[in-house]
């Protein structure tokens, strides 16, 4: 079974995209900020990150930045999900790092879509 | 609505498309015809029957037609599909068109527009091969309102993140305001034009892959032959043909066979494959 880690400030989406990925069989952990989202990066890597960009204490971009720079930190799959909806801010993600981006609202076809591309399912 | 109403509209669609519409798509027809009646100043379905039996006005059948035959589509739905076509046909073209510097590409069906533009950009990945070379896609549906939609290349959000991967969003779109255009250069590369199926196939002319994705499934068994007979001449020797991932040739056609090991792609039915099946039926 694949692992993801879930990171949104908001409660709601975290149990709305956990609902979804369990469904696609994957082992979910969660996270409501950036800082705790590295936390359990170095406990254990994940082989998917579902991230989001606005979030307090450390964002989803800043998270990620510092991801990649982690021993082992290359691994996971790390897909943007967003309300940040520009070509500026997507192009920035990819920059950084990301494999995919995802543009809210999301439902279960667009998240099962995007994991597909880039090989989690 | 009553079953008179039910039968009226299913044998007219099925007439003018080839749909079949089971006594069970009765929601189905109510849900998409309810707008049509609203366009036509009817309240009910049951109202637009009327109407057609007392007027059959073109515009109104057309509408109606289309209204039913208009599906879903997706960027690089179901992925597979467009990995082999990467992987496998554009390798045998640009192998055995080199002389030539050729190829024509038909998308049957395309709805809005998804599957020949999703070509079109994998093509457009490859230019620098195709460089001289005269590059063809065909696309066509019997509805001149999702063609118009396909032509402008302008998606929604949620159409852009379905099947669509980030980098071909960036390289490819530009944002206008909450709508996503299409670059021009790859909707130049695409030829629309309405089509309906259950004509002569042969006016298209000659292609080295077909896609008919997920268009079969709605027709009965004499017209699935027809449609696969037909598209088999247009086909060239070496061609390819593409269809759905619930979709067959098996029992219905001998003129095509399944590709081994390339699940969805057919090819012509080599001489001594036809007999083999000939004796076994």
């Amino acid at each position: 079974m694949k692992s993801c880690l879930i990171v949104d400030d908001s409660r709601v989406v975290r149990k709305v995209a956990r609902r979804i990925l369990e469904e696609l069989q994957f082992a979910i952990e969660e996270a409501g900020d950036g800082q705790i989202a590295m936390e359990a990066c170095k406990r254990h890597m994940p082989d998917a990150i579902l991230l989001d960009w606005n979030m307090p204490v450390m964002d989803g971009i800043e998270f990620l930045r510092e991801l990649r720079k982690m021993n082992g930190g290359g691994a996971p799959i790390v897909v943007f999900c967003t309300t940040e909806n520009d070509l500026g801010h997507i192009q920035e993600a990819v920059a950084s790092g990301a494999n995919e981006y995802i543009m809210k609202p999301f439902d279960t076809e667009i998240i099962q879509s995007k994991f597909q591309q880039v090989g989690l399912l | 609505m009553n079953t008179d109403v039910f039968n009226q509209l299913s044998s007219l669609v099925r007439e003018r498309s080839g749909l079949v519409l089971t006594p069970d798509k009765g929601y189905l027809l109510e849900s998409r015809l309810l707008p049509v009646a609203r366009k036509w100043a009817q309240k009910s379905v049951d109202e637009l029957s009327a109407l057609l039996r007392s007027k059959p006005d073109p515009k109104l059948i057309r509408d109606i037609v289309e209204a039913m035959t208009t599906n879903e589509s997706f960027f690089f739905r179901d992925i597979k599909p467009f990995d082999q076509f990467k992987s496998l046909v554009l390798p045998h073209l640009l192998k055995k068109r080199a002389a030539a510097k050729s190829i024509r590409i038909w998308s049957a069906a395309c709805s809005s527009g998804q599957e020949p533009y999703s070509l079109a950009m994998i093509l457009n990945e490859h230019k620098l091969q195709l460089s001289g070379w005269k590059v063809e896609i065909i696309a066509t549906d019997l509805s001149t309102e999702i063609l118009d939609k396909a032509r402008a290349g302008q998606y929604s959000q949620f159409e852009v993140q379905r099947g669509l991967p980030i980098q071909l969003l960036v390289k490819y779109f530009k944002q206008e305001g909450d709508r996503w255009q299409i670059d021009a250069a790859i909707r130049s590369m695409v030829a629309f034009r309405p089509f309906n199926l259950l004509e002569d196939l042969g006016s298209l002319g000659r292609f080295d892959v077909i896609f008919c994705r997920n268009v079969l499934i709605y027709f009965d068994q004499p017209t699935k032959a027809k449609v696969l007979d037909g598209m088999s001449r247009q086909l060239a020797p070496d061609g390819h043909l593409y269809l759905g991932g619930a979709e067959t040739v098996l029992g219905i056609t001998d003129k095509l066979q399944p590709l081994p090991e390339h699940r969805g792609i057919y090819v012509q039915a080599t001489p001594a494959a036809v007999p083999a099946r000939a004796a076994a039926g």
